[in-house]
């Protein structure tokens, strides 16, 4: 039903969590998460508000230092070190660098840096952490604009721009640096229904071109069509897991069952969008 | 009252006065600047002992009257037995103390920042101190130009006290042609115009700055 899934090569494992879990003082967010996603494998994370999605998300990225278990980034343990008494340690900032190097990350909010024209936002890390220079950095910079449809803006400051445009300026800043890992957490709420599309429409684009992908959305047309698995998340457990066409079609736990229920409701009631469920494949 | 002779006389003075107050505290403010920023690190840092730190430094720093903080440094330097000159002493004074309050200047202008924007910067692997340089600071300054604006006027003026240590800055040599011609109001008058002349040049410059930094934003 994808293209990607034809790509992948088993056994290639991009992204694993092992038995992780993260608290925020008492408050247990994620329990025993045990995860792994393949090269070229497109995961969405669906769940409830507060389920934990974002949460389970940053930690993958460690953006939130997780309390137990393990993180590995294509087979190299993320954000901590083995001490020699065999406790761990957290890692100095250059070896996180180091491991997260083919992790790129989009954010809800995008993020751009505002005191930065467009080009200047994609150079930055082409600039000062691939050591480009000027010349080639913005022209690998452009060239990163124009997949994204957005070469014309180049020299426009982030702020003009539609939170549409914002957002893939912030995809096309993450895919300069060709990471092998894409993280988006919620990339089109932020947005006006009508840009909503613009967004997905490149994401969809990656996903064809076999990038690994770890997508928290709402956007469950997006994630029937595009998502080779999607996982089910309700207060920091992983739920069910599957195909989406199984998932949405016949879900296991009442819980997926309710979730997808006010979904439905909701889209009904006040889009008339197409149903969930009516996977076109 | 006035005598426009004697005035033009002592020009020559007031101007070196003038060009002491400017440059001391030039200095100290460009010193200040950097411990501003390191300062203000170490209060933003994840670490207890560091933020206690900055934050003791301030505490002192700017709980301390600048005259006592002058007066300190060049006593205290000797008995070290660093012999430095009463410019040296002038200098660390005004930078010490202005440290401390564009620490806090700078930490509010950072904190006003959506963290979103660091982690973004971080997982594109720059370094903390590429993103303090290039993403944290120069939109901070943005964001705190009227605030650092007031901080650099305080110290010129502030910077009168330098007087103290022996150094004939602008109200140091106004007092002196004062005194010694009895034409108190026209050199006090004449050394407000010229402190007035640097603080509203630098006004007009932040005003032009902060059009220019405007422009980008929606
Ligand atoms: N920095 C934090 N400190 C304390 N609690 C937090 C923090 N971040 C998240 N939480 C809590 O962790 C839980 C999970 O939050 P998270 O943001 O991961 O949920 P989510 O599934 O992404 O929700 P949403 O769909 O609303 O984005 C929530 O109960 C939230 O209040
Ligand atoms: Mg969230």
């Amino acid at each position: 039903m994808n293209q990607s899934t034809a790509k992948r090569s088993a056994g290639d494992v991009m992204l694993e969590a092992r038995g992780m879990s993260k608290r925020f003082g008492e408050h247990t967010v994620l329990q025993d998460i045990n995860l792994s996603i393949q090269r070229s494998e497109v995961v969405c994370l669906i769940g409830p508000s507060g389920s934990g999605k974002s949460t389970l998300l940053r930690s993958l990225a460690f953006l939130e230092n997780y309390d137990d278990g393990e993180v590995f980034v294509e087979g190299e343990l993320l954000g901590y070190d083995r001490a020699r008494d065999g406790r761990r340690v957290r890692s100095r900032p250059s070896r996180l660098s180091d491991v997260r190097r083919n992790m790129g990350m989009v954010f809800q909010q995008f993020n751009l840096w505002p005191h930065l024209s467009v080009v200047e936002n994609v150079m930055e890390a082409l600039l000062r952490v691939r050591g480009m220079k000027s010349a080639d950095a913005r022209r690998l910079a452009l060239t990163t604009l124009e997949k994204v449809g957005l070469a014309e803006k180049a020299d426009a400051w982030p702020n003009r721009l539609s939170g549409g445009q914002q957002q893939r300026v912030a995809i096309a800043r993450s895919l300069a640096m060709s990471p092998a890992i894409m993280l988006f957490d919620e990339p089109t709420s932020a947005l006006d229904p009508e840009l909503v599309g613009e967004v997905l429409q490149v994401m969809r684009q990656l996903a064809e071109e076999g990038m690994t992908m770890v997508v928290v959305t709402h956007e469950m047309g997006f994630a029937a069509k595009v998502a080779d698995r999607v996982l089910f998340l309700d207060q920091g457990h992983i739920v069910e897991q599957g195909p989406p066409t199984r998932l949405f079609r016949h879900p296991q736990s009442p819980r997926l069952a309710q979730f997808l229920g006010n979904y439905l409701e909701r889209n009904t009631l006040f889009e008339a969008a197409p149903a969930p469920n009516h996977v076109d494949d | 009252m006035f005598d426009l002779a004697l005035l033009i006389q002592g020009l020559p003075l007031l101007l070196a006065g003038l060009w002491n107050t400017i440059w001391l505290s030039a200095c100290g403010l460009a010193l200040g600047f950097l411990i501003g920023i390191g300062v203000c690190s170490l209060k933003l840092s994840e670490r207890g002992a560091l933020r206690r730190l900055g934050g003791a430094y301030i505490s002192v720093f700017r709980g301390i009257p600048l005259l006592i903080q002058l007066l300190f440094i060049y006593y205290l330097l000797p008995r070290l037995g660093l012999d430095v000159p009463a410019w040296v002493a002038a200098i660390a004074g005004l930078a010490l103390c202005s440290g401390a309050y564009l620490a806090e200047i700078l930490r509010g202008g950072l904190l006003t920042l959506p963290a979103g924007q660091v982690e973004a910067a971080r997982l594109l692997g720059l370094s903390g101190r590429t993103i303090l340089t290039r993403i944290e600071l120069p939109q901070a300054l943005r964001a705190t130009l009227p605030a650092l604006l007031n901080e650099v006027i305080l110290l010129i003026k502030a910077s009168s006290l330098i007087s103290a240590v022996g150094l004939a800055e602008l109200t140091r040599t106004a007092q002196n042609l004062a005194a010694s011609s009895f034409l108190q109001l026209q050199f006090y008058l004449a050394a407000a115009v010229l402190y007035c002349v640097v603080n509203i040049s630098l006004a007009l410059l932040a005003g032009r700055l902060e059009r220019r930094f405007a422009k980008g934003r929606a």
